[in-house]
């Protein structure tokens, strides 16, 4: 029972008003605020709660992204993270990552720091993929408690109550596992400024996805659009899609 | 003969330099421009201070959106328990305490930082938090012995115990030097005995730990009699004998204790003595003149935080089948709002800066901005007319802030006073080389043909060129001529009154508001300057705030410089004494009714 892993991403803040460039090629970043993903902030009290219920030893944030992100992963480290990994991927790389390649990176460093946990937010508010958990749990081939609004650690297994379409579910999943957090699980709590100065002699390490063993995003495909189902239909059998 | 009158010079001259201030506040009565601390606007913080503010903003202001209810603290007339928890357990109680003795340990300008979001949700938690560290203990920070700051400054950190000023005395407000609580040296030696009551204490009621001004007679080693003199003292509650009145009842800042706080017989451990035996008043002094930016930084928040309310409003209103923000009697408002937060907020943050620089020569500049903040603020008052939007509780909280930490009017004494005092020094340097002309022909000539330029409405080479961004160059040159009048004007003040200007307090007041003005000025070139170099997006929009600041400040300071000269206005004075008089003798209105009953 060591080691829990926490992504937290850094997304434009949920109150700024969002504004898409003149060239219509994405929206507004220069300048705007930006903060830890609400879901991630969640992620992050869940696992430092657990840590301070000594189910586990340490709690370590990780972030992927520019320089930047080292401020979201500082916000961990006030919430009560242990240290912190930055994996550093910038610029047009940056723009082309999205939650396979993410996924990639933490089940490498999953590995790696033989965690026990890793917990993510159900989704980011600026993509709502909602893809990142499942897939890292499924590169790991480990269980998965998503859209967690409740977690219990019982010995080696951890009860987890989904919220779901239908309501609520219980499951019982062996670790090591991937959960992901829901809006109820819990209230993040407000970084103190004692906290913060605490943080500020923790050690954020660095590397870059090549050193985990994790390639290159993979160029995006255009897309086709069709006319109709039956279009459709026809165009993924043509393809071996089904 | 050589030998002395080189000697009388290099005595002049080195007299002159020591004299010498850095401030440009005291440089502008002289009709002198000093710009090393207002140009370029200031940057005082390293990377890792910016970082680390950067990192302290977001959750300080969250914690005041999304938890700090000021409604229901207003309506509980104190700051709600479970706020208060977390304000200490976030640190706020010792922002400026070094972290070694477990606070957060900002400089001023992070400081100021902090304070203006505090300021633009709630001035009631504002003067909770100020009163206690701003200036309830601020003293230990100053003055204190190395063993008071490690026995008092923890525990005042982590808001364990929270601390009061204590000052004011029924009869004792602005005249704050003739407060009466006695302290006495008991028989033992060991401590002094404290007697006395204050009255309008903020925290008064909270505090464990009090800043307390007393008075002690001491032998006065000049004339050989005893004389009162004014002692700081750290008192605690647990000493004894220390009580205090039910919280009073305020029409504004309501969360904020205020209370009388009493002393009977309290026993004071001498080592307990705040500074110098004697040395009281300066501590109060030097005190209140520390925390003074923190007021025009938690306005700036505060205006701020109105102004956003104002233009949704008007954004969004509907009347006469147009937004209300295509009238120009809203323009004008909405315009004037906002230069005057810019106007605070660029003085609230020069003044940080310079603080944090090294200066020790603000106390003209911090006065100034305090009236500032806390006078033209009335502008926002048309935004009260929002419903609902809390704002008609900031107009009852901005009122305090004329009165108390140094009534806007004994500051704007304050500041003209100081700055005759200094302006008076360089004059009588002028008329003691006058006595000795030979010895001191450079500096004369110079004096002389200054003067003559002035009379023939030449420029005297005073100028800005340099610091200003050419784009602002008009204003600039605004600023340079209204210094130059403004020192002609101190000038001729001091001529025409001499010492007895001290009781001039017409002309004070209008010496004052030009200083304001001035200083204003200069403050937004500063700022608008260093937007056009970096090429800020909003640089453009700076510019203009800035000229039309510069315009309409100009006119006002020229007005002033002209009534100051005129024989109408000194009739004007005259006359209002003459009112004033009538109906103090009167008991009020002299008139009779016009209906004759």
């Amino acid at each position: 029972m060591s080691r829990v892993l926490v992504g937290v991403k850094r997304v434009i803040d949920y109150a700024v008003k969002i504004r898409v460039k003149p060239d219509h090629s994405g929206v507004v970043t220069d300048g705007v605020k930006h903060s830890m993903n609400p879901f991630c902030e969640i992620a992050v009290e869940e696992a430092v709660k657990l840590k301070e219920k000594k189910f586990i030893k340490e709690v370590v944030a990780v972030s992927c992204g520019p320089t930047q992100v080292t401020e979201t992963i500082r916000t961990a480290l006030a919430m009560g993270c242990d240290r912190g990994i930055h994996v550093e991927v910038s610029g047009k790389d940056y723009e082309a990552m999205g939650p396979l390649q993410i996924s990639k990176i933490f089940a490498a460093l999953a590995k790696k720091e033989e965690a026990s946990l890793v917990i993510l937010g159900k989704q980011a508010i600026d993509d709502d993929c909602n893809q990142t958990g499942q897939m890292t749990a499924a590169l790991l081939d480990w269980p998965q408690g998503t859209f967690a609004s409740e977690v219990t650690i019982d010995g080696e297994k951890v009860k987890v109550v989904r919220e779901i379409d239908g309501g609520l579910e219980t499951i019982k999943i062996s670790m090591p596992a991937v959960l992901t957090a829901d809006l109820r699980l819990n209230t993040p709590r407000y970084a103190t400024l004692p906290n913060i100065m605490k943080a500020k002699k923790k050690k954020i390490a660095n590397m870059k996805p090549a050193d985990l063993g994790v390639d290159e995003p993979p160029t995006r495909l255009a897309g086709v659009k069709v006319e109709t189902v039956d279009d459709l239909v026809a165009k993924l059998k043509a393809n071996g899609t089904i | 003969a050589v030998g002395t009158t080189t000697a009388t010079k290099a005595a002049t001259a080195k007299k002159a330099q020591s004299v010498e201030s850095q401030s440009f506040a005291v440089n502008m009565f002289k009709g002198q421009i000093n710009p090393s601390q207002v140009f370029p606007f200031p940057s005082v913080m390293n990377e890792e201070q910016t970082q680390f503010l950067q990192e302290l903003v977001p959750p300080v202001s969250k914690f005041f959106e999304e938890v700090n209810d000021p409604a229901k603290n207003d309506s509980l007339e104190k700051v709600e328990d479970s706020t208060m928890e977390s304000l200490k357990e976030m640190g706020a109680f010792g922002l400026q305490v070094p972290q070694d003795l477990g606070g957060v340990g900002l400089t001023n300008t992070q400081y100021a930082r902090l304070v203006e979001i505090v300021g633009q949700h709630d001035l009631g938690v504002g003067i909770t938090l100020g009163a206690h560290q701003s200036i309830g203990f601020k003293g230990i920070l100053l003055v204190g012995s190395p063993a008071q700051k490690e026995k008092y400054l923890p525990k005042l950190a982590t808001g364990e115990t929270l601390a009061a000023f204590c000052l004011t005395e029924p009869a004792s407000g602005s005249d704050a030097a003739s407060i009466k609580t006695l302290a006495t040296l008991s028989p033992c030696g060991k401590h002094y005995i404290l007697n006395g009551g204050k009255i309008w204490i903020s925290n008064g009621g909270l505090a464990e730990i009090f800043t307390v001004f007393a008075k002690m007679p001491m032998m006065d080693e000049k004339t050989g009699q005893m004389k009162d003199k004014i002692t700081a003292f750290i008192v605690e509650r647990s000493f004894g004998g220390v009580t205090h009145g039910p919280p009073e009842k305020k029409m504004g800042i309501k969360a904020s204790n205020t209370a009388e706080v009493y002393f009977e017989n309290v026993p004071v451990p001498i080592e307990n003595v705040l500074g110098e035996v004697g040395g009281g008043f300066k501590v109060a002094m030097a005190i209140l003149n520390n925390g003074r930016f923190g007021m025009a930084a938690a306005l700036s928040g505060t205006m701020k935080g109105v102004i956003t309310q104002a233009v949704d409003h008007a954004a969004n209103r509907v009347q006469f089948g147009s937004k209300i923000h295509t009238y120009g009697a809203i323009q004008e408002k909405l315009a004037r709002m906002t230069m005057l937060q810019y106007v605070t907020e660029s003085m609230a943050y020069m003044i940080s800066g310079n603080m944090d620089s090294g200066s020790k020569d603000y106390h003209i500049e911090a006065a100034i901005s305090k009236i500032f903040a806390s006078t033209d603020i009335l502008w926002l008052f048309p935004v009260v007319c929002i419903q609902g939007s809390g704002v008609e509780r900031v107009m009852r909280d901005l009122r305090i802030f004329r009165i108390f930490e140094g009534t806007n009017d004994i500051l704007r004494l304050f500041v003209a006073l100081n700055g005759f005092q200094d302006a008076g020094k360089h004059l009588k340097s002028l008329q003691k080389a006058l006595k000795n002309p030979l010895g001191n022909a450079g500096l004369l000539a110079g004096e002389i043909t200054k003067r003559a330029k002035r009379t023939a409405g030449l420029s005297t080479g005073l100028t800005l060129q340099g610091s200003v961004h050419p784009e602002l160059s008009h204003s600039g040159n605004l600023a340079v001529k209204a210094i130059e009048h403004f020192g002609v004007t101190v000038e001729d003040m001091l001529l025409k009154y001499g010492k007895n200007i001290l009781h001039e307090q017409f002309v004070l007041k209008r010496v004052a508001d030009s200083a304001i003005d001035l200083y204003a000025m200069v403050v937004v070139l500063s700022r608008a300057s260093r937007s056009l170099s970096q090429g800020h997006a909003s640089a453009q929009h700076e510019k203009i705030l800035c000229e039309t600041w510069c315009i309409e400040a100009y006119d006002r300071i020229m007005k002033n410089v002209k009534d100051l000269k005129s024989s109408s206005t000194t009739q004007v004075f005259k006359n209002m004494k003459a009112i004033s008089a009538a109906v103090v003798e009167n008991g009020g209105i002299v008139a009779p009714h016009p209906l004759g009953f």
